[in-house]
């Protein structure tokens, strides 16, 4: 097995009263992957990112992150939201630097000046354009800022695993593609581990190096009763060739292909495939099957 | 050829697109004032011509000269001036009891909003005991606490702080979870949140309520002094009742509508001061 896992689940069950969410989830994610994570709506995306972040628990099942068990919110994992991950009453520097004060001062205190960690933030800024607007509060900036101070302020703690949800969800078309293409080279830059989640299919495709599709639409050997309740699994694991950034790439004939057999394949209930035959293609891609979902 | 149209002037007075300049705001802000001020005089002139030894409706001249002897002269049973001798101990015990409560409120509730542990054994506490009418309390705050200081202090405080607690444990809960988490991710503990994220983040609000719950604190200060005091401005107002002396309780009156005014004034100013973004974060 591979020993540079960041994170690897393991039969990961997780219902909500009667409704199952996430049914016998397998994964095991490298380091320096920048992991997306996407499927049709109420299928259990956020819910999955939530238990990697500590912030619900599985019913069954074991979350390892960096060889540790995932419990409740640590430094271990970064994360930014689609809004409220910046702190309204801090100013843009204040809130990139509330990683280094936060983990490294006592509250009781005012905070200190740490030379070294107020330069990276600076340098950080800098790298996304937002030195400008270091003494603005979050409200006076536009969507697209706030999501580049909230990675600015997710990254200066420099987290094991960078978690996103629907980061760019909120933002217009333009400025979407622009953090796209500033998150790709912050991930080459820094060697970061991200898994990312959306709903936008095409996004998934662009910027990760390897796609995950979580869907509730396929079939097992459970049989279809409707007394079998079933929740959504990852039925599709693929590496992604990522070599050049240029956003041209979208509109090429093989990555509108490429798109298209994804959503088929995921995304459609009239199109559900058996558990045995997911396109699961990825060299780190695992599945265990219960005797019941895989009789044959 | 393009037609030579007006610019469009917009209404500055009438109907829901106007927009009233400066000095039209401050001449109709002020204009009740004087409305009211005219209306009085008029009254009680009217009424002087009637009967001149009329005591409900004194004339201006009449509050002045009662209170000349209030405000500058000694007393010469203990050497005091009345008037700013009353004024400074209700606004002690005015301070003392709003301050009181308003730090335990902070305290309590924003404990309340973030530990889920703690608001299941206080909330429905506090609930209970903010539906206590205060004023109901004052004979047995005064059986037990005595008559001096810390009996009106106490009602004050009994009568403000069930409310500002609510309000505070309201706030902090709304805060979205995401900011909890966020400060956890970035290396924060839980006391650095309550104390460094979530406690900025109410405060401007909670000293909204407390701006507001001034005017209650003021019923119960002036019901306090009225009951069993011997100094105070409700002392004072329902010490004169006696002798009909409208021309002393008028300018009492109007004195602690001022005072409450400003105090208001004062707080919103801090408030904007000391919390910019505050304003921004509500208009969006």
């Amino acid at each position: 097995m591979n020993q540079n896992n960041k994170l690897s689940i393991e039969d990961v069950y997780k219902s909500y009263g009667n409704k199952l969410v996430l049914d016998n989830i397998d994964l095991k994610v490298a380091a320096g992957e920048l992991c997306t994570l996407v499927g049709p709506s109420g299928c259990g995306k956020s819910t999955l990112l939530r238990l990697l972040l500590g912030q619900e628990f599985a019913d069954a099942g074991s979350i390892i992150i960096d060889g540790a068990p995932a419990r409740h919110p640590d430094p271990h994992r970064g994360i930014v939201y689609q809004k409220y991950s910046l702190f309204p009453h801090m100013t843009v520097f204040d809130n990139v630097m509330a990683g280094s004060r936060l983990s490294k001062q006592a509250w009781y205190l005012p905070w200190k000046r740490d030379k070294d960690d107020e330069a990276f933030a600076i340098s950080m800024l800098e790298r996304l354009r937002l030195v400008d607007a270091m003494r603005k509060f979050p409200h006076e900036l536009s969507g697209g800022m706030q999501q580049r101070v909230a990675i600015a302020q997710a990254l200066m703690s420099k987290p094991p695993l960078l978690l996103m949800d629907e980061p760019f969800g909120a933002l217009d078309p333009d400025t979407r593609e622009q953090m796209q293409i500033y998150l790709m080279e912050l991930h080459e830059e820094h060697k970061l581990t991200i898994f990312f989640v959306t709903h936008d299919l095409d996004e998934a495709c662009y910027i990760g190096t390897r796609l995950l599709v979580l869907s509730q639409y396929y079939t097992d050997d459970r049989g279809e009763e409707p007394t079998v309740a079933r929740g959504a699994k990852i039925v599709g694991d693929y590496r992604l060739a990522r070599e050049a950034l240029p956003t041209t790439e979208k509109s090429s004939a093989y990555f509108k292909a490429f798109v298209e057999q994804v959503r088929a394949n995921g995304f459609s209930p009239n199109n559900r495939c058996h558990v045995r035959d997911f396109n699961l293609k990825h060299p780190h891609s695992f599945q265990t099957l219960t005797r019941e979902e895989n009789q044959f | 050829m393009t037609a030579n149209y007006k610019p469009v002037q917009p209404a500055r007075l009438f109907g829901v697109h106007a927009t009233p300049r400066n000095w039209h705001k401050l001449v109709l802000g002020l204009l009740p004032f004087i409305l009211i001020i005219a209306l009085y005089a008029y009254a009680s002139h009217a009424r002087k011509l009637d009967n001149p030894d009329d005591k409900l409706l004194p004339g201006f001249s009449q509050m002045v000269e009662a209170m000349q002897p209030l405000v500058m002269q000694p007393s010469p049973r203990n050497g005091q001036y009345v008037f700013w001798a009353d004024t400074l101990s209700s606004l002690t015990r005015l301070a003392l009891g709003c301050s009181l409560a308003f730090v335990a409120a902070l305290w309590l509730g924003l404990n309340m909003g973030a530990f889920r542990g703690l608001e299941a054994s206080a909330s429905p506490f506090i609930t209970f005991i903010s539906m206590i009418p205060p004023l109901a309390l004052l004979p047995m705050l005064f059986i037990t606490l005595g008559v001096d200081e810390v009996g009106k202090v106490a009602l004050i405080f009994i009568g403000t702080f069930p409310l500002m607690t609510r309000d505070v444990f309201i706030a902090t809960k709304a805060i979205p979870r995401e900011q909890l988490v966020k400060t956890l991710t970035l290396g924060g503990t839980q006391l650095a949140y309550l104390y460094r994220i979530a406690l900025p983040q109410i405060m401007p609000r909670a000293l909204d309520t407390f701006r507001l719950s001034l005017g209650a604190a003021w019923l119960f200060l002036i019901a306090a002094e009225a009951i069993a005091s011997t100094d105070g401005l409700g002392y004072r107002i329902f010490l004169v009742r006696r002798y009909l002396a409208m021309d002393i309780i008028i300018p009492y009156v109007a004195w602690i509508t001022l005072i409450g005014f400003l105090l208001d004034w004062a707080l919103r100013v801090l408030a904007r001061r000391l919390y910019p973004w505050y304003a921004g974060v509500n208009s969006k």
